[in-house]
């Protein structure tokens, strides 16, 4: 042991003690810099492993970890989104940082592009029409025969080109709906000052209006179920007495425009991210 | 080929290294130089009286970064659609060009690789091969120019002493290249991307702000009051996946020891100063070298220098003219 303390004090050259204090300084601080930003960067962690109910992502999104993984975050799918519904998420989101998120009751995704765009724009895959086999997916997201567009209903091809539902409705609080209490609904769906966007096919086949330059006039508001850009999605079902109730079908991939549309101070109806199809109850 | 090996070993932390054998020419160079110390005296002040200070090469180079980022956002804001996306990823009329970090982090995070991601790598990669690397510090990353404005007021409290600036270990970066691709394999998660200041400020300036705003203040507050570029110099593992593509880059700054008078105003503007070790006195083993693959080519010494010691050249070209 003391031979092999010897050896390198012969081979090198003395060093002062204030030079080696110094380079032994400099060695811990970049130690220490190097475990701060990695901490920092591993508090991304919190907010993906949090329990917290999971953003409704982009039609075609990957699951949850593996578009986290995927996404480069570079926001070309909200570039192309004619309703700007899609967000990035911000550094609260950890790991999730730049990566895209719709708010429905802000701005659905009416498929307003009609094709996807977003998917198309994406260079990653994160947002893809062929998940890649290895991949699996997950029960209760593929959808039983690709989507019928409402809008293209008269389009040689009236199907879009996807395969799993990305989230699905769910009458969250029936005892608020107007349907559910026999009501109906006049005016502007969401206010005078309510800046989403949906297309309306009868207004400009092509090009999304301001929901509140679209006013209603129903006598059992039925808004969730005529604006469902997607055919056989939901329907609204009599429980007699004149009350009805939105019942959401199997055909449902989740885009949120019901959520968008209802009239509600608090929406009744609510897309959830990724939940699973269970069957209808 | 030694030099070069020597200067990849020095972009990922090395310390520079004294010649072994200095060319006979340089040698020839050096004696001429000091032969007559009242002429090299008269030279050199002579020099100095008649360099007019410029920022040719800075401007330029702002005038490309502040443009290029430009472009990205108005190509979203007013739809012109020229080069959409952000610094990670973008399409440039249509064309995908996709950050060599970035996608290194989503394969080694997927494991997986499409075709898209693969022909914006490559045109990226092959776009810095050509351009110089860590050209793309300098001249594109919208953190750089941010970094360079605090870095001046860095310095103007060190020079009133009421900072002093703490120097890390450039080997630092190097071991953080490595742990971040380490974690995007174990993880799954492309963990560097939730504190790159390079994708954060090009998404802030596209897409608009948003808190991750706060982290990249608090990065120039670390370097103002602590320790000088210290995310370029120490962190980035950007700068040194562009620093290795551009290892063999024909585009580089080269160094002309005949010109020199080695008083290191170079080494005091510039952002890695090892790479211009060469330009110590006698440390330079050849009459003509280049900086090799830490240079971002960002030209301040190339502006500083009184006597033209130091040029923008590609490889092979001058010999060529």
């Amino acid at each position: 042991m003391s031979e092999e303390g010897k050896q390198p004090a012969a081979r090198k050259p003395a060093v002062s003690i204030e030079k080696a204090q110094k380079a032994r300084r400099k060695f811990l601080q970049s130690v220490g810099l190097t475990v701060g930003v990695v901490g920092a960067s591993l508090l991304g962690y919190i907010p993906v492993s949090s329990a917290r109910a999971p953003h409704l992502r982009p039609p075609g999104a990957l699951d949850e970890e593996d578009f986290l993984a995927s996404c480069i975050k570079c926001g070309q799918c909200v570039q192309v989104c004619p309703v700007a519904a899609i967000k990035l998420g911000d550094i609260g989101d950890g790991f999730g940082i730049g990566v895209p998120y719709i708010a429905a009751r802000d701005q659905a995704c009416d498929f307003s592009c009609d094709a996807v765009q977003c998917i198309l724009a994406c260079p990653t895959g994160a947002l893809t029409y062929h998940k890649p086999d290895f991949l699996g997916v997950r029960p209760g997201a593929p959808l039983a025969q690709a989507p019928l567009l409402k809008a293209k209903a008269k389009d040689p091809e009236p199907r879009l080109n996807l395969k799993e539902r990305f989230g699905l409705a769910r009458l969250a609080r029936p005892e608020s709906c107007l349907a559910v209490q026999g009501k109906g609904f006049k005016g502007q769906a969401r206010g005078p000052e309510f800046k989403g966007e949906m297309r309306y096919v009868d207004v400009d086949r092509w090009a999304p209006i301001p929901v509140r330059e679209h006013p209603y006039e129903r006598e059992i508001c039925d808004l969730c179920v005529s604006e469902c850009p997607i055919a056989d999605a939901i329907s609204l079902q009599a429980t007699g007495d004149g009350r009805f109730i939105p019942v959401v079908q199997e055909q449902c991939v989740g885009c949120g425009v019901c959520e968008m549309i209802c009239p509600l101070e608090t929406a009744a109806i609510v897309v959830d991210g990724r939940a699973p199809w269970q069957g209808g109850a | 080929m030694g030099r070069t090996l020597d200067l990849i070993r020095g972009m990922l932390g090395a310390a520079p290294k004294k010649p072994e054998k200095v060319s006979e020419k340089v040698q020839k160079i050096m004696f001429l130089k000091y032969e007559d110390k009242d002429r090299y005296i008269k030279e050199k002040l002579h020099a100095r009286a008649h360099h007019a200070t410029s920022h040719k090469w800075r401007n330029r180079r702002w005038a490309v970064l502040i443009a290029t980022n430009l472009l990205f956002v108005f190509s979203f804001w007013l739809d012109i659609q020229i080069l959409e996306g952000a610094l990670t990823a973008s399409r440039f009329v249509g064309f995908h060009l996709i950050d060599l970090n970035s996608a290194l982090h989503v394969m080694l995070a997927h494991k997986h690789i499409i075709v898209n991601l693969f022909i914006g790598t490559f045109t990226v990669f092959l776009l810095w091969v050509l351009l110089g690397g860590r050209s793309f510090c300098s001249w594109v990353c919208p953190y750089h120019l941010l970094a360079e404005w605090t870095e001046k007021l860095h310095l103007w409290l060190v020079d009133r002493k009421i900072v002093t600036d703490h120097e890390f270990h450039r080997g630092t970066r190097t071991v953080f290249w490595l742990l971040f691709a380490l974690l995007s394999v174990v993880t799954g998660y492309t963990v560097f991307e939730t504190l790159s200041p390079t994708g954060i400020l090009s998404r802030a300036l596209i897409y608009g702000p948003g808190l991750a705003l706060g982290w990249v203040f608090l990065l120039l507050l670390f370097e103002v009051f602590w320790s000088r570029r210290a995310w370029c110099r120490y962190v980035c593992p950007i700068g040194l996946t562009y620093g290795a593509v551009g290892a063999l880059s024909p585009l580089q700054i080269t160094y002309h020891v005949e010109h020199c008078f080695h008083e290191g105003d170079c080494r005091k503007v510039c952002l890695v100063p090892h790479v211009l070790d060469v330009t110590v006195k006698g440390r330079a083993a050849e009459e003509t070298l280049g900086l090799g693959p830490d240079c971002t080519r960002c030209g301040y010494c190339v502006d500083i220098c009184p006597t033209g010691a130091l040029r923008y050249e590609v490889r092979g070209l001058s010999k060529l003219l």
